[in-house]
């Protein structure tokens, strides 16, 4: 490695992890907030057949699954203003990718409902509880039992598709590493930097998801 | 009379599980349901409580008249709050420590206070001698134990009447008197109970009444000396007969 290389990276790395923990970790945090809630939403609805909102729900499946993530990202950050509809970009990557996981998502924890034994729910009335109130204390909780090493697979798929970002001008990890190559023309050592430290982060959130699935297996029949 | 059951039928699809059921149960009755598997027992009870619904019958209980086929939800919860069910399987929450398989009802479903509805729960289930365990899981319990609770669950709502929906069939044999044990006692205190049987001891000593089906239909029904010990019906004393064979 030559030295102008190696103090290229050096001084390329705050710069990179700064932009990592102040644009790609926020915007992957709030996109999965979003994406959570579109998804337990769009899974109670079809878990609870609510009639005309369940057909909304696949149409919205349909279309998100069906499209790819980059085309939804051009189509809201340079389509929608033509019909007046002019958002911040970090607001769109958050929008776009929100939806597009929560898609995703609502089939996990719709899954993971329905894995849930009739017998709980059954149990659930016979004491004398509503049906959200099934939901609340006795379904959701064990459902999200089940999905949760699926969701934190989402969330990590999540953290990487934020470089999509890069391609409507959010300025995150991945952008501002373009930004620097632009400068220096260190394609190779700056892009393998950059995936560094999504491996790092993405590491990080591996680490989580598996002291998460010990916690949750503190009851019932993993344990023994 | 605290429970009148007027011809309850239901069919899934083709096959009439229920054809016409009919019968009276009295305040502090132990009711057992006998007959063959597939006689439409269970299926009788849950129609009762609404977890199956009825094609028709109607059900007047404490004065009050349901349709089975056409309760409303109000109707089916203010009945579900008077009413208790011990399923086969259990069916604890598996999410909730024993305590809080209790309480549930008590807090998220009549809205009792927290503290108010630990006393009530750590009392019943001290009458079934699980009050040791109030924060295991139920995966950590054996059967005879998840079904004490079970049953410490139905009675904290103070229901009055317990429907048993064969509590005893999954449990292997050396854990069903410990059941057996808590039910007996239940009677015993004049709890109003209808259990779907295949317990012939329990149900000759410690039911007043019994209930013989078949295909959907009673067979024949009267105290429980008489159905045991001096059966009408052909039916009766061939399935009385063969259950005797096994033992």
């Amino acid at each position: 490695m030559t030295e102008r290389l190696w103090s290229i990276l050096v001084d390329s790395f705050p710069k990179l992890l700064w932009y990592g923990i102040k644009v790609t970790v926020p915007l992957t945090i709030f996109s999965f907030s979003i994406a959570l809630a579109v998804a337990l939403l769009v899974a109670l609805i079809q878990y609870a057949k609510v009639r005309g909102l369940q057909q909304l729900c696949r149409f919205y499946i349909w279309i998100t699954r069906g499209t790819p993530l980059l085309v939804q990202l051009y189509i809201v950050f340079f389509g929608l203003p033509s019909i007046g509809i002019r958002l911040p970009a970090f607001t769109a990557a958050m929008l776009v990718l929100g939806f597009n996981e929560g898609a995703y998502m609502s089939e996990t924890i719709r899954g993971a409902l329905e894995s849930v034994s009739p017998g709980q729910i059954e149990a659930g009335y016979c004491v004398g509880l509503t049906f959200p109130k099934i939901m609340w204390h006795v379904a959701l909780p064990q459902a999200f039992r089940t999905a949760f090493p699926a969701l934190g697979n989402s969330m990590i798929s999540m953290l990487k598709e934020t470089s999509m970002a890069a391609t409507i001008s959010v300025m995150e990890m991945f952008r501002q590493a373009q930004v620097i190559n632009g400068r220096v023309y260190e394609s190779l050592g700056l892009y393998l930097e950059v995936a560094l430290i999504y491996l790092v982060f993405c590491t990080f959130l591996t680490f989580l998801q598996r002291r998460g699935e010990k916690r949750l297996s503190s009851y019932g029949g993993k344990k023994q | 009379m605290m429970l009148q059951i007027r011809d309850v039928r239901k069919k899934f699809d083709d096959l009439e599980v229920l054809q016409g059921i009919g019968f009276d149960v009295e305040k502090s009755d132990v009711v057992a349901i006998l007959g063959p598997s597939g006689s439409g027992k269970t299926t009788l009870l849950r129609c009762l409580n609404f977890l199956e619904k009825a094609d028709a019958g109607t059900m007047v209980f404490d004065g009050r008249t349901f349709d089975l086929n056409k309760a409303t939800k109000a109707e089916i919860a203010d009945l579900r709050r008077k009413t208790a069910f011990v399923f086969q399987n259990y069916n604890l929450f598996l999410n909730k420590t024993v305590l809080e398989n209790v309480t549930l009802g008590l807090t998220a479903g009549a809205g009792m206070k927290k503290n108010e509805a630990r006393d009530i729960a750590v009392a019943m289930l001290e009458k079934v001698g699980m009050a040791d365990k109030l924060s295991s899981y139920p995966s950590q319990l054996s059967g005879g134990q998840q079904q004490r609770v079970a049953i410490a669950r139905a009675m904290a709502t103070k229901p009055e009447i317990i429907f048993f929906d064969e509590p005893t069939s999954a449990l292997d044999p050396e854990l069903i008197g410990e059941v057996l044990n808590v039910m007996r006692q239940l009677a015993e205190e004049g709890m109003t109970m209808l259990v779907v049987t295949h317990e012939m001891s329990f149900a000759r000593n410690v039911s007043n009444k019994a209930i013989f089906m078949e295909d959907g239909r009673i067979v024949e029904s009267g105290p429980s000396s008489t159905v045991f010990s001096n059966p009408k019906e052909e039916r009766t004393k061939a399935f009385l007969r063969s259950i005797e064979f096994d033992k």
